[in-house]
């Protein structure tokens, strides 16, 4: 399981995003990628693999090589920020629902109390 | 190779009144609940707006006047069923070939309160444009700025 921590670590590094970049336009073997980069291929390597234990990029052989591209399982962390954004619209749309009932009722009747939905 | 499965958020919360009055007030004051920091627009937001007719356009105006588009109403039938189209893309931008879906259920409850769903359909039609995807972690303002936010009131 991939948390928006460990996507956010990987993506906290110029270099990192720099390579999603490229990734995005095109898939490329280590080499390509180097190239196209200011750091040493070793260098490349390393933030590959910081990228692949975030989801970000994967990996596939295409003869001799290893192919990176970006790795649609990255979305999770996408889905991840959706949820808790809808969580938030919700939650104050309740707060809301709440402080238009109290006033419309007229009473000190207390509404029941939001609740979250389940954070799935 | 490439993930088809739809990608689908879903949220739900129970507020005290029925769902008509409840359908009124997510429609017609989502300015007031609206996160502030979540807008597409230049200027400060003034107004969200939800045209009440299958068709209609769901967008927010600034306080300089300019209207930015959301999405449209594609079901409208109050007090239970509404479903608009979000086509602000990852970088937070309009985009009138890109389409999700937005559906909201109001459920009576036996408290006379309603159960209000939310899901947040094809989210996985945001991996066509994984370039875009990551600017949005990259920008201040974007999502990664109010994560902590997020973490701390949605749990």
């Amino acid at each position: 399981m991939v948390t928006a921590d460990v996507v956010l670590d990987a993506l906290g590094d110029a270099s990192r995003r720099l390579i999603l970049e490229h990734l995005a336009e095109q898939e490329s073997p280590v080499g390509v990628l180097a190239a196209r980069m200011p750091i040493s291929r070793p260098a490349v390597s390393q933030h590959l693999r910081v990228l692949k234990d975030a989801r970000l990029v994967s990996e596939h052989v295409a003869g001799t090589r290893r192919i990176y591209r970006v790795d649609p399982a990255g979305l999770r962390a996408l889905r991840d920020y959706l949820d808790g954004f809808w969580g938030i619209v919700l939650h104050r749309f309740a707060d809301l629902a709440e402080e238009t009932h109290a006033a419309s009722a007229g009473r000190d009747e207390p509404g029941p109390h939001p609740t979250e939905g389940n954070p799935s | 190779m490439t993930e088809t499965t739809e990608m689908t958020v879903r949220r739900s919360v129970r507020v005290p009144c029925e769902p008509a009055k409840a359908f009124a007030l997510f429609t017609e004051r989502m300015a007031d609940f609206w996160p502030r920091d979540h807008s597409i627009g230049d200027s400060p937001q003034a107004a969200v707006v939800v045209e009440p007719h299958v068709g209609g356009r769901w967008y927010e105006r600034g306080e300089d006047g300019v209207e930015c588009r959301w999405g449209r109403v594609v079901e409208w039938a109050p007090p239970h069923r509404l479903v608009l189209t979000w086509q602000i893309t990852a970088e937070w931008r309009y985009d009138p070939d890109f389409e999700t879906l937005v559906e909201l259920h109001f459920t009576p409850e036996p408290d006379g309160g309603c159960l209000v769903t939310l899901a947040h359909r094809h989210l996985e039609r945001f991996g066509d444009r994984a370039d875009a995807m990551y600017e949005v972690f990259d920008s201040a303002g974007g999502w990664a700025g109010t994560m902590t936010a997020f973490t701390r009131v949605a749990g």
